[in-house]
C-alpha cells in the first residue's frame, strides 16, 4: 500500500532533510533571540513567539554537525511535539514535498555523521537523498537533561 | 435523570453548608445554649439532605437525616449539648466531607454510614427519657417571633391585649384541612388577631402541614373562651392555648426598655442577608483564568504602546497611551481582587482539626485565628492548605508539650497555636507560633550529623539561623518515634519545595523552651510581577521588586576584596557582591577596568543580602510573569521569562538563588 507523507524540506550545511509537516507549526525568521545563561550550548536561548516563549535549538549543534552562522537563509522551524514548543535553526527551509512511502529506506547506520536514533529513514528522491529526522529523539527531553546535568558538573 | 449538570452546584453548596455546620458546631460547643445555632445547623443539614436526595446520594441523604433528627431534639431542648454528641456530628460531617470529595472525584458518594447513624439513632432515641417536658422553652423557640411581632404584642398589650398561643390539631381523617383551618381562622379572627402562625397561613391553605399547626392569636378573651371557639369547629381532635405573657417576659421588657435599640437590631441582619443574597454570582474559575490570560497580553502591548508614544513623543498620543495604563492599571486590580479568596478557606478547616488532633495527642491546645479575612490569590489559596496542616500538626506534635510537663516547666497547661495572616507590601504572611518546647539546638544537630546532612566539625560553627534551616532539609525529622501525627521524615523539606513553587519563603524563629514561629511569605498574585529592569552589556533582565533591598552606586574604592570575594559595606554589614554578567557568562563582556561609578542591586533573601552588579538600571516596569517551558526548566538564577514593549524576551532573575 502506497501512502503520501508530507514534509517540509530544510537544509542543513549542504544536506537535505525532512521532518513531517504534522509537527511544524510554523516557520520564523531568526531574530531577537535572548540567551538564557547556563543552559546546554545547543540551546541559543528563548524568542517571543506571538506572546509565546519559545525555546530555540540549534539544530547543527544538536546533531554534533557543526554550528550556524546566520545568514538571510536562516530560518527557525517552530515544532510542536509533546506539549513543548520549540524552535529549531535550520540554514534554509527550501520545500514542502510529498513523499511516497516506498521510497523511504531504513536508516542506514551513519548518515553525515548524524548517528541514526535521530532519522526515521532516508528517502530517496530523483536527484538526492532526503534525510527525515526523528525529532522526538532529538528533542528527547530526558538526553537534554542528561547533557544539562554533565554541563553543570 | 441525568443530574450532571448540576453536580457542580452541588458540590459548591454541599461545600458551603457543610463548612457552616461544620463552623456552627464549634461555636455550639462554647455555647451549649444558643439555639439559634442549632435553627443554623438544622437548617444547613436540611439543605444538603434535600440536595443530595435529589442527586440521588442516598448515603449522604440518610445521613444527614439521621443528624437532622438529633439537632432536632437540641432545638426542642429536648437534648442537651453534650461532647458525645458534638463529637458524633464531626464524625458524621467528616464521612459527609468525604463522600462529598469522592462524588467531585468522580465517583459515586457510597460510604458504609450505617455505623454512624445507629449511633446518632442512639443519641435519638436514648434521650426519650430525658426530655425535658418545658412547654415555655418550647413555645419559644417553635414560634420564633421576630422583632415585629414581638414589639406588636407588646404594644397590644397596652391596649388590654393578650397574646395567646395556640396549638391544634385536627383529627387524622379530616379530609378538607385548609377549609378547617380557614374555619378556625375564621373563628379567631372574632375574637382577635393572629399575628402569626407556624406553618405559614399560604402553607396552610396550600395544606402544607401534617395534624397540627401553631399561632399566635392576640385577643381580649380569656384562654377558655378561645379554647371553647375554637373546639366549636368539627374535626378538631385537641387544642391547646397558653398566655404568652410569662414566655415573652423577658424579650419585651428588653423592647419597651428601647425601642430605639431593636430597631437598630432589626434592620442590621437584615440587610446582610440581602446583600449577601443578590450580590454574588458563580463564575467558572476556568472564565477567570481565560480573562486573567488574555489581560497580560494586554499587558504586554500596553508595554509595546508605552515605548511606542515615547518615540512618537506625539503629546495627544503620550496622554491617551497614560490614560489607557490607568485604566487597564485599574482593571489589574480588579482582575486580581476577582481571583483573590479569602485565606478563612484554608482556614477554617483548621479548628475542628486542632480540637481532633488535642484529643489524640492528650493535650491541651488553644488555637487563635486572625486575620482569617486576608486575601490571597486563589491558586495560592487552594495549594497553601496542605503546608499549613503540616505545619500545624507538626507544632502540636513537636512543638507543644503535654499538659503535665508544661506545668512542671511553669507553663500554662495549656498551650497557645497562633495562626496569622496579615499583608505586608506586595505579600501576605501567614504565621504559624506555639508557645511549646521550641526547635532543639543540640536534637537538630544530632540528627543532622547522623543523617549526615552535616559533618560533626561543621556543626559547631552553624549559626542559629543554619540550624532552623536544617529541619527543612529532605530526610530530616527529630521525633524520636514515629508518631501517627507527624514525623515520618517527609515534611517540612516538602513544605518548603511547595511554598517555594508557589513563589513564596518560609523562615523559622524559635527559642528553646519559649515556642517557634513558623512565617510563610507569599505573593499575592502569581503571574503579574513588579521588576526593576537592568541591564548588563546588551541584555535585559528584570528583577523583582519584592525581593529588592536597595539599588546604589558603588565607587571603586567601595568595592573591597575579602578571601577574593569581592565585597561591600551596606549599613554596616559586609556583603559580597557577585557581578551578573560573570554569573550568567554574558557573552561578548569584558571585565570594565574602568573607574567609574558601578550599578549595584542589593536583593534581599530572608535576612541575607548580596549586591548584584549591572551595567545600569533602565527602570521599574509591571511584567508579566512566563515559563521558560519544559525544556529549560530549573536554570539556575532564571526564575522565568517576560516579554518587554519592544517585543523581545527579557529574563527573570531569581534572585533566591543568586544570594548565599
Amino acid at each position: 500500500m502506497e501512502t503520501l507523507v508530507k514534509v517540509i524540506v530544510f537544509q542543513l550545511k549542504n544536506n537535505q532533510y525532512g521532518v513531517n509537516i504534522q509537527q511544524v507549526r510554523s516557520i520564523e525568521r531568526l531574530q531577537n533571540v535572548t540567551e538564557v545563561p547556563q543552559t546546554v550550548d545547543f540551546i541559543k536561548g528563548v524568542i517571543n513567539l506571538r506572546g509565546e516563549i519559545t525555546p530555540i535549538i540549534d539544530l547543527k549543534e544538536r546533531l554534533h554537525i557543526g554550528e550556524t552562522e546566520y545568514t538571510d537563509d536562516t530560518r527557525v522551524l517552530i515544532i510542536n511535539i509533546n506539549t513543548i514548543q520549540v524552535g529549531l535553526i535550520v540554514d534554509a527551509a527550501t520545500d514542502v514535498i510529498d513523499i511516497d512511502s516506498s521510497i523511504i529506506d531504513a536508516p542506514p547506520e551513519m548518515i553525515g555523521g548524524v548517528t541514526e536514533d535521530y532519522i526515521t529513514g532516508v528517502a530517496k528522491l530523483e536527484d538526492k537523498l532526503l534525510i527525515l529526522l526523528n525529532l522526538e529523539c532529538v528533542l528527547n527531553m530526558d538526553e537534554i537533561k542528561k547533557i544539562e546535568e554533565v554541563v553543570e558538573d | 435523570m441525568d443530574t450532571d449538570q448540576y453536580k457542580e452546584i452541588f458540590l459548591d453548596e454541599s461545600r458551603e453548608h457543610l463548612q457552616a455546620v461544620n463552623d456552627n458546631i464549634l461555636k455550639l460547643e462554647k455555647n451549649p445554649n444558643q439555639l439559634d445555632l442549632v435553627n443554623e445547623i438544622f437548617r444547613s443539614a436540611h439543605t444538603l439532605k434535600g440536595m443530595a436526595a435529589t442527586m440521588g446520594f442516598e448515603d449522604i441523604a440518610s445521613l444527614t437525616h439521621q443528624m437532622e433528627n438529633v439537632l432536632d431534639l437540641i432545638r426542642r431542648n429536648e437534648l442537651a449539648v453534650t461532647t458525645a454528641v458534638i463529637d458524633i456530628t464531626f464524625e458524621a460531617i467528616e464521612s459527609l466531607e468525604e463522600m462529598v470529595s469522592e462524588i467531585s472525584e468522580g465517583g459515586e458518594g457510597k460510604k458504609d454510614v450505617s455505623h454512624l447513624v445507629s449511633q446518632l439513632e442512639r443519641i435519638e432515641k436514648g434521650t426519650a427519657s430525658q426530655k425535658v417536658d418545658n412547654i415555655d422553652k418550647e413555645v419559644s423557640v417553635d414560634m420564633n417571633l421576630d422583632q415585629y411581632q414581638s414589639t406588636i404584642i407588646s404594644q397590644s398589650k397596652d391596649q388590654g391585649y393578650q397574646a395567646f398561643q395556640l396549638t391544634i390539631q385536627l383529627n387524622e381523617d379530616c379530609m378538607l384541612k385548609a377549609a378547617r383551618v380557614y374555619m378556625i381562622f375564621e373563628a379567631l379572627e372574632e375574637l382577635g388577631e393572629v399575628i402569626k402562625a407556624v406553618p405559614s397561613v399560604e402553607e396552610l391553605e396550600e395544606e402544607k402541614f401534617e395534624q397540627s399547626f401553631s399561632l399566635i392569636l392576640l385577643s381580649k378573651e380569656n384562654e377558655f373562651i378561645i379554647e371553647k371557639r375554637v373546639k366549636q369547629v368539627s374535626e378538631v381532635y385537641s387544642v391547646k392555648v397558653f398566655s404568652l405573657d410569662q414566655i415573652q417576659k423577658e424579650e419585651v421588657t428588653v423592647i419597651e426598655a428601647s425601642t430605639e435599640d431593636s430597631k437598630v437590631h432589626e434592620e442590621k441582619p437584615q440587610s446582610k442577608s440581602k446583600s449577601a443574597a443578590s450580590k454574588t454570582i458563580r463564575v467558572n474559575i476556568e472564565r477567570i483564568d481565560h480573562l486573567m490570560n488574555l489581560f497580560e497580553e494586554m499587558v504586554i502591548d500596553r508595554g509595546r504602546l508605552e515605548d511606542l508614544s515615547k518615540k512618537v513623543g506625539d503629546q495627544e498620543l503620550i496622554e491617551t497611551v497614560e490614560h489607557m495604563s490607568r485604566v487597564s492599571q485599574d482593571m489589574q486590580g480588579m482582575m486580581l481582587t476577582m481571583r483573590m479568596v479569602p485565606v478563612e478557606q484554608v482556614f477554617n478547616r483548621f479548628p475542628r482539626m486542632v480540637r481532633g488532633l488535642a484529643k489524640d495527642l492528650n493535650k491541651e491546645i488553644e488555637l487563635k485565628i486572625s486575620g482569617a479575612d486576608t486575601e490571597l490569590d486563589r491558586t495560592v489559596v487552594d495549594e497553601i492548605g496542605d503546608p499549613l496542616v503540616h505545619l500545624i500538626r507538626n507544632s502540636m506534635d513537636h512543638g507543644i508539650e503535654s499538659p503535665e510537663k508544661r506545668v512542671q516547666q511553669g507553663k500554662e497547661k495549656t498551650g497557645t497555636l497562633e495562626l496569622r495572616a496579615f499583608h505586608s507590601g506586595n505579600h501576605v504572611i501567614i504565621e504559624i507560633e506555639d508557645n511549646g518546647a521550641g526547635i532543639n539546638r543540640e536534637k537538630v544537630i544530632e540528627k543532622a550529623i547522623a543523617n549526615e546532612l552535616v559533618t560533626e566539625e561543621c556543626s559547631e560553627k552553624l549559626t542559629n539561623e543554619e540550624i532552623n534551616d536544617l529541619i527543612f532539609a529532605s530526610g530530616f525529622s527529630t521525633a524520636d518515634q514515629v508518631s501517627d501525627v507527624s514525623g515520618r521524615g517527609v515534611g517540612l523539606d516538602v513544605v518548603r519545595s511547595k511554598i517555594e513553587s508557589l513563589g513564596g519563603h518560609i523562615f523559622v524563629e524559635s527559642e528553646k523552651g519559649r515556642g517557634s514561629k513558623f512565617s510563610i511569605q507569599l505573593p499575592l498574585t502569581l503571574s503579574i510581577l513588579a521588576t526593576l529592569l537592568v541591564k548588563v552589556v546588551d541584555e535585559t533582565y528584570a528583577i523583582p521588586l519584592s525581593s529588592i533591598e536597595e539599588t546604589v552606586l558603588l565607587k571603586p574604592e567601595q568595592i573591597m576584596n575579602m578571601q577574593q570575594q569581592p565585597v561591600m559595606d551596606f549599613r554596616g554589614k559586609v556583603i559580597p557582591i557577585l557581578s551578573l554578567a560573570e554569573v550568567f557568562q554574558v557573552p561578548s563582556y569584558q571585565k570594565s577596568t574602568e573607574q567609574g561609578n558601578t550599578a549595584v542591586v542589593i536583593v534581599k533573601k530572608g535576612e541575607k543580602m548580596t549586591g548584584l552588579i549591572v551595567d545600569s538600571f533602565i527602570g521599574q516596569k509591571e511584567v508579566v510573569l512566563k515559563s521558560l517551558g519544559e525544556l529549560l526548566q530549573d536554570v539556575k538564577g532564571i526564575s522565568g521569562a517576560t516579554i518587554l514593549g519592544d517585543g523581545r524576551v527579557s529574563l527573570i532573575i531569581d534572585s533566591n538563588a543568586l544570594v548565599k
